[in-house]
């Protein structure tokens, strides 16, 4: 089953109001998917600033830990939203900041689950509303945000297997559906030097695009190649710094819809995910064909 | 003339007053505001009564009808009038996949566009589409008839038995077993009467074409012809 939201704003006039539609929005997607919710919002941020948000073990100290970490390699004190925390990393120290954050003892454990100049990126399990609240997602803004609410099918319920799944800077993916030729796409992406934290199905799906897009693809033309080369039934709700797009499978198996005002792009898995979102009465609603890809870019 | 609010009252609470109405109900006209999306809006409503409903519905809307003439003043999501029995279902935007499927009898009538599966299959029912259908509409569709005034997307009838596909533009792809069929006088009449219960005027039978089945797929015998 699995829900998936996505809110893209054509104008700032929503952009306080950002992570209420969408913390609205995974509430009632909670029927499709209760085993656990996550979330990519695009917020503030800078060119030179990299935002990677950590996933904390649950052991204590671990915050005094992370503060110190950050004290240690100069950085800014991160922010924490209950076992996330949001750290600031300049673009050229990211790479030993990440190698710190992974040899650390002290921080053992500690997931970089995103990484984005604007992204930051929020994933756990329990009940979509609960998780929503957990991290304080109604109260924060930003331009564009997809969320996702999760029924296991492919792989365990685990916070890693939650969505959404993200494989580069400010990129990000939630899917809806299975596919069934993950585990071939994955060894020949790990080729291309791609690493994957999980056997999920879904994170090969945003690899693949990660890879297109860093062999220069647009958002775009990486989803029309997936049409190709990723076999299986799916929607698909992808996020970049600037981006937003949709792409459902051949036979469209798996239920989507967009409403457009002129202030939103909304997607909902669902009509009933869309219809407390301001404006929705004269929106343009409409379900997305198959095979065909829907994008929004931010100028 | 009862007015349901699903805002304040619960889905569950209309769907049980619907089903509870006696055989001489007064009450023949139900209002029913802000569905929002919600799913099995009005199903099972067995009697001739009217029911309308101000916005867009989820999934299942009026299925099972039977008698009853239920209007959707919107979008309806998937498998809208499923397995209707009889009656009429309105919808005056588009619906979702499978709208229509297994019907057994009754009109329905989708003012906009209809995707992927429309009519899947169907056992009786008429369907008048005003805009397109999407891909595999009317696979394996035993009975009925399926008027499509704008186009049909790929498949079209898949594996079809004995019922009659009207399109009056293009056709994407037949599926198997289905071909263009020459119509006859009483295809043209069936179809104008259809067009005529659906309200729909200013169109002529002659810029339809009819495909049905080639019968070369499923074990057709001649004698049992008018079971269909």
């Amino acid at each position: 089953m699995c829900g998936i939201a996505g809110l893209f704003l054509k104008t700032p006039s929503l952009e306080a109001q950002l992570g209420s539609m969408m913390s609205g929005m995974l509430a009632v997607l909670s029927e499709r998917g209760p085993d656990s919710a996550g979330f990519a919002i695009y917020g503030s941020g800078t060119r030179d600033l990299v935002k990677l948000t950590l996933r904390l073990l649950p052991v204590p100290d671990i915050e005094a830990a992370v503060i110190s970490a950050a004290r240690t390699l100069d950085l800014k004190i991160p922010s924490f939203h209950a076992n996330h925390a949001v750290i600031s990393v300049p673009q050229g120290r990211l790479q030993a900041v990440k190698d710190f954050i992974r040899e650390s003892t002290i921080l053992q454990g500690t997931e970089i689950v995103g990484s984005g100049t604007r992204m930051e990126l929020y994933k756990d399990v329990g009940l979509p509303a609960a998780v929503a609240k957990r991290f304080g997602l109604e109260h924060m803004s930003g331009t564009h945000a997809i969320g996702h609410t999760r029924m296991a099918t492919e792989s365990a319920v685990t916070t890693k297997g939650a969505h959404p799944f993200s494989t580069g800077l400010d990129q990000c993916l939630v899917h809806n559906g299975s596919l069934s030729n993950h585990n071939g796409v994955r060894r020949g992406l790990q080729r291309e030097g791609l690493s994957f934290e999980t056997d999920n199905d879904s994170e090969v799906a945003a690899g693949y695009l990660t890879w297109r897009i860093r062999e220069g693809a647009s958002l775009e033309d990486a989803l029309k190649l997936s049409l190709k080369d990723l076999d299986g039934f799916y929607t698909f709700v992808v996020a970049t710094e600037s981006g937003f797009a949709v792409l459902r499978d051949p036979v469209a198996c798996k239920p989507a819809l967009v409403a457009e005002t002129e202030h939103y792009v909304a997607f909902g898995t669902e009509y009933r995910a869309l219809a407390n979102l301001p404006g929705i009465a004269a929106a343009k609603v409409f379900e997305p064909e198959p095979a065909t890809v829907y994008a929004w870019k931010r100028n | 003339m009862p007015t349901v609010d699903l805002a304040e009252t619960k889905l569950r609470d209309l769907n049980s007053a619907l089903h509870k109405l006696p055989h001489d109900t007064n009450e023949t006209r139900w209002i029913v505001a802000n569905p929002g999306g919600k799913h099995a809006i009005a199903c099972g409503v067995s009697l001739p009564i009217t029911v309308e409903i101000e916005g867009h519905v989820g999934y299942y809307c009026a299925g099972m009808n039977s008698a009853a003439t239920v209007v959707i003043r919107g979008n309806a999501g998937v498998g809208v009038a499923e397995n209707m029995m009889s009656g009429q279902v309105r919808v005056t935007g588009d619906a979702s996949q499978a709208a229509g499927a297994t019907g057994n009898g009754g009109l329905l009538v989708i003012e906009g566009n209809a995707s992927a599966r429309c009519g899947i299959s169907m056992k009786g029912i008429d369907i008048v589409v005003k805009g397109s259908i999407g891909a595999m509409s009317a696979f394996m569709a035993q009975s009925g008839n399926l008027v499509v005034l704008g186009d049909a997307g790929e498949a079209l009838g898949d594996s079809i038995y004995e019922a009659r596909l009207f399109v009056r533009g293009s056709v994407a792809s037949l599926g198997a077993d289905c071909i263009e069929k020459q119509m006859n006088q009483q295809d043209r009449a069936e179809l104008n009467a259809v067009l005529a219960r659906a309200e729909i005027s200013g169109v002529s039978a002659d810029d339809f074409k009819l495909y049905g089945s080639a019968r070369r797929l499923y074990h057709f015998h001649v004698d049992n012809a008018d079971a269909y």
